[in-house]
C-alpha cells in the first residue's frame, strides 16, 4: 500500500524543506507570478475604464443586470469551501491525510473570498455606493432591508472571511514560531516574531490551541454551508423561472465544494513542483484527492438531474421553457459544455490508472473548473435572457471584452495572492506533518511489537 | 533564596515522559512539581496528562461570544425595523423572526469565533515575553522540560534529567 508519507523523514528535514519553499522556489514560481501581475493588470485597466466611463462599457442592460460579474462572483465563493471541507471537516474526522495539504487550501478560501468580494463592488457601477449593502442607519433613520438576501450575503461573506482568516492564522502560529527560531536577522523574522506572539510550544499552549482550533473548525463548517445557502437564496427567493428551486442550497453547496476540490488538486500540482514539495505532497494524498473529488462530482450530477426533473415533471412552463432555452438556445453550447465538464469529465477519476497521473489530472481539474464557472454563469444568464415577460427576453446580448477582461484579471488577482502567501507563509503545515510522521512511526512500531507478541 | 531555571532537551517523548513522572514522584525539597513546563515540538496529549489535571476553559468564552454576538445581531437588526414610524409594515410583521434568523446566526458564529480566539490568546497567555529558557531545537526536533526550583533542588532535578537522558541541561540563575 502507498503511504501517504514516509515515517522515517527526520522532524529537521521538515523544517528545513518547508523553510527552503520561502527562500528558493523553481523558476516556474516568478513565471506564475509575472503572468498573474500582467493578468491583474488587464482586470484593472478594464475595471478603470469601466469605472471612468459607466457600465455601458460592459454591455450590461436590462435584463442582463448581473452578467458574468455575479456568475463570477459565485464562482468565487464556491472556491472557497475547499479550504473549509479540508481543514475543518477532514479534521474532526481525523483524516491525517490532509495535514500536509489543508494550510494552502485554507490560504485558497481566504483568497478566494477576497476575490469574491470585489465582484459585488465590480458590478455595482458606483463603488461609492458600496456601502449601502451594509448595516448602516440612514440620515432618515432608514436601515437597509434586512429581509433582503443580498444583505444576508454580506453579513455571511464578512463573516467567513473574518472567520477564515483566523482560521488560517491560529493554525499557523506554532509553524510561524518555527520560522521565527530559524530566519536570519531581517524583515521575515521581524514578521514572523510578531506574529508567532512569542509561543514557545508550552503544555499550557497546545493544550489551549487544540481546544481553539477545533472549536473554531466546528463553527466555520456550519458556517460554510450557511454562507452558500445565504448565496442561493439570492437566486431562490426570488420568483424568477429556473431559479425558484428547493434544491438550489445543496446544489449551491455541492457546486461549491466541487469547484475547489478541483481547484485543490490544479494548486496541489503546482505547488509540488514549484516548491519542491514532492516529499510531503505525496501521489497517494493526492489520490485520495481525486476520490474526494470523484465522489462530490456525482453529488453534483445527482443533484443537477433532480433539479431538471423537478423542473420538467412540476409543469411550471416558464422554468420549464428557461431549461429548454438552456439546452437548444443561445447558451447550448455553453450549457452542454458544463454538463460534460462536471459529469462527464470527472467519471476519468473514477479510474485507478488516472488517480495520481498528474499531467492528466493537472488536465481534468483545470476542465472541472472550467466546468463550474460555465455552471454559474448558466445560473444566471439564462433566466435573465428568458424571464416572464416575452418582451424582456434578449437571447442575443453577450458580455462586453471589458467584463470578460475584468473576471480574467480575477484568476490573475487570485493567483497573485496565493502564490506571494505561499512565498511569505509556509504553506506546508510543519508540525502537523510532523505529528502525521510521528503517528505513523508509533503506528508502525505497535504493529511491530504486536507481532513480535504473536511470535 | 534565589530561584534557577533548568531546561533539559529529550530526544524524544517517552524519556521526557519518564523523566517528568519522576520529578512529580521525587518529593525534592525546594521543588514544586507544579512549577513544570513541557515545550514540544507538536501536540502530545499523553505526556501532558502526565502533568496533571489541567482543565481548559476556553469552551466557556466560545459559550459567552456565541450567546453575545447572536443577541447582538438579533437586537440590532429588531432595533432598526421597530423604528415603524418612519418604515410603514403595511400590515407585515414589525419585527419578522424568519429572515432575522439568518443574520443572528451569522452574528452568533461570528462572535463565538472571535471571542474564542480572545479565550485563546487569554488562557495561552499570548502573547508572551521568551521565557527565562528556550532553545530552538524544541520547535524543530527535541522535547524540552522546564523546571524553576531552589539553589538546593539544582543537583537533584539535575540528576533525574541525566538519569532519563536529557541530551542537553541549560540552567540560569534567576531572581
Amino acid at each position: 500500500m502507498e503511504k501517504d508519507i514516509r515515517e522515517d523523514i527526520a522532524w529537521a528535514q521538515i523544517n528545513k524543506d518547508v523553510l527552503r519553499s520561502l527562500e528558493t522556489p523553481r523558476p516556474l514560481y516568478w513565471v506564475i507570478l509575472l503572468v498573474a501581475l500582467a493578468m491583474v493588470g488587464v482586470g484593472v485597466g478594464c475595471e478603470i475604464y469601466q469605472y471612468q466611463t459607466g457600465m455601458g462599457v460592459a454591455n450590461m442592460n436590462n435584463p442582463h443586470v448581473w452578467g458574468l460579474y455575479i456568475a463570477t462572483f459565485i464562482f468565487w465563493i464556491g472556491m472557497s469551501h475547499s479550504g473549509t471541507l479540508l481543514s475543518a471537516i477532514l479534521h474532526l474526522m481525523h483524516a491525517d491525510w490532509r495535514k500536509p495539504i489543508y494550510r494552502f487550501a485554507e490560504a485558497m478560501t481566504t483568497f478566494s473570498l477576497m476575490t469574491a468580494g470585489l465582484f459585488v463592488m465590480v458590478h455595482l457601477g458606483r463603488l461609492w455606493q458600496f456601502y449601502y449593502s451594509l448595516p448602516y442607519p440612514n440620515e432618515r433613520g432608514l436601515w437597509p432591508n434586512f429581509q433582503s438576501p443580498l444583505l444576508w450575503d454580506a453579513m455571511a461573506i464578512f463573516t467567513y472571511l473574518s472567520s477564515s482568516i483566523i482560521f488560517l492564522y491560529v493554525g499557523m502560529i506554532p509553524d510561524l514560531a518555527i520560522c521565527r527560531d530559524n530566519m536570519h536577522p531581517g524583515w521575515r523574522k521581524k514578521l514572523y516574531s510578531l506574529l508567532a506572539l512569542g509561543w514557545e510550544g508550552t503544555d499550557r499552549q497546545w493544550r489551549n490551541f487544540r481546544v481553539t482550533y477545533l472549536t473554531v473548525a466546528c463553527f466555520l463548517i456550519p458556517l460554510a454551508v450557511s454562507v452558500h445557502s445565504i448565496v442561493a437564496s439570492d437566486f431562490a427567493m426570488s420568483q424568477q423561472p429556473g431559479w425558484h428551486v428547493t434544491s438550489s442550497p445543496p446544489y449551491f453547496v455541492a457546486g461549491a465544494l466541487y469547484s475547489g476540490c478541483a481547484a485543490i488538486i490544479s494548486l496541489f500540482i503546482i505547488l509540488r513542483y514549484v516548491f519542491k514539495f514532492e516529499e510531503y505532497m505525496t501521489l497517494s494524498i493526492l489520490k485520495k484527492t481525486s476520490r474526494l473529488t470523484f465522489a462530490i462530482a456525482m453529488v453534483w450530477t445527482y443533484l443537477n438531474a433532480v433539479e431538471f426533473a423537478s423542473v420538467w415533471y412540476s409543469h411550471d412552463e416558464a422554468a420549464k421553457d428557461v431549461l429548454i432555452q438552456k439546452a437548444t438556445g443561445t447558451y447550448a453550447p455553453f450549457w452542454w459544455m458544463m454538463i460534460f465538464c462536471g459529469s462527464v469529465v470527472p467519471l476519468m477519476l473514477a479510474f485507478k490508472r488516472f488517480q495520481a497521473n498528474i499531467p492528466v489530472l493537472f488536465a481534468v481539474s483545470l476542465l472541472l473548473n472550467l466546468g463550474m464557472w460555465l455552471e454559474r454563469w448558466m445560473i444566471v444568464a439564462p433566466t435573465f435572457s428568458h424571464g416572464y415577460y416575452p418582451w424582456a427576453w434578449d437571447h442575443d446580448q453577450w458580455p462586453s471584452l471589458v467584463q470578460w477582461g475584468i473576471v480574467f484579471g480575477s484568476f490573475g488577482w487570485f493567483a497573485l495572492l496565493f502564490m506571494v502567501f505561499c512565498k511569505v507563509f509556509p504553506s506546508v503545515s510543519m508540525y502537523e506533518v510532523k505529528e502525521m510522521v510521528y503517528h505513523r512511526s508509533l503506528a508502525l512500531k505497535n504493529g511491530e511489537t504486536a507481532e513480535e507478541g504473536v511470535h | 533564596m534565589s530561584r534557577h531555571h533548568l531546561l533539559a532537551l529529550f530526544d524524544n517523548f517517552d524519556e521526557a515522559e519518564a523523566a517528568i513522572v519522576e520529578l512529580r514522584a521525587g518529593n525534592i525539597r525546594g521543588f514544586n512539581p507544579d512549577d513544570l513546563i513541557l515545550k514540544s515540538p507538536i501536540e502530545h496529549p499523553e505526556v501532558e496528562g502526565v502533568l496533571g489535571n489541567k482543565p481548559v476553559h476556553i469552551q466557556w468564552f466560545t459559550l459567552v461570544g456565541a450567546i453575545l454576538g447572536g443577541l447582538l445581531g438579533f437586537f440590532l437588526i429588531s432595533g432598526a425595523q421597530a423604528n415603524f414610524f418612519a418604515q410603514i409594515k403595511g400590515g407585515k410583521p414589525i419585527v419578522p423572526l424568519p429572515p432575522n434568523f439568518v443574520l443572528t446566526y451569522e452574528m452568533f458564529i461570528l462572535g463565538g469565533v472571535f471571542i474564542t480566539v480572545l479565550g485563546f490568546l487569554i488562557c495561552a497567555g499570548l502573547p508572551a515575553k521568551r521565557s527565562p529558557l528556550y532553545s530552538a531545537k524544541v520547535s524543530e526536533d527535541q522535547i524540552g522540560i522546564l523546571v524553576s526550583g531552589d539553589e538546593s533542588a539544582v543537583a537533584a532535578l539535575k540528576a533525574i534529567f541525566s538519569k532519563h537522558k536529557a541530551l542537553e541541561i541549560q540552567e540560569e540563575a534567576g531572581k
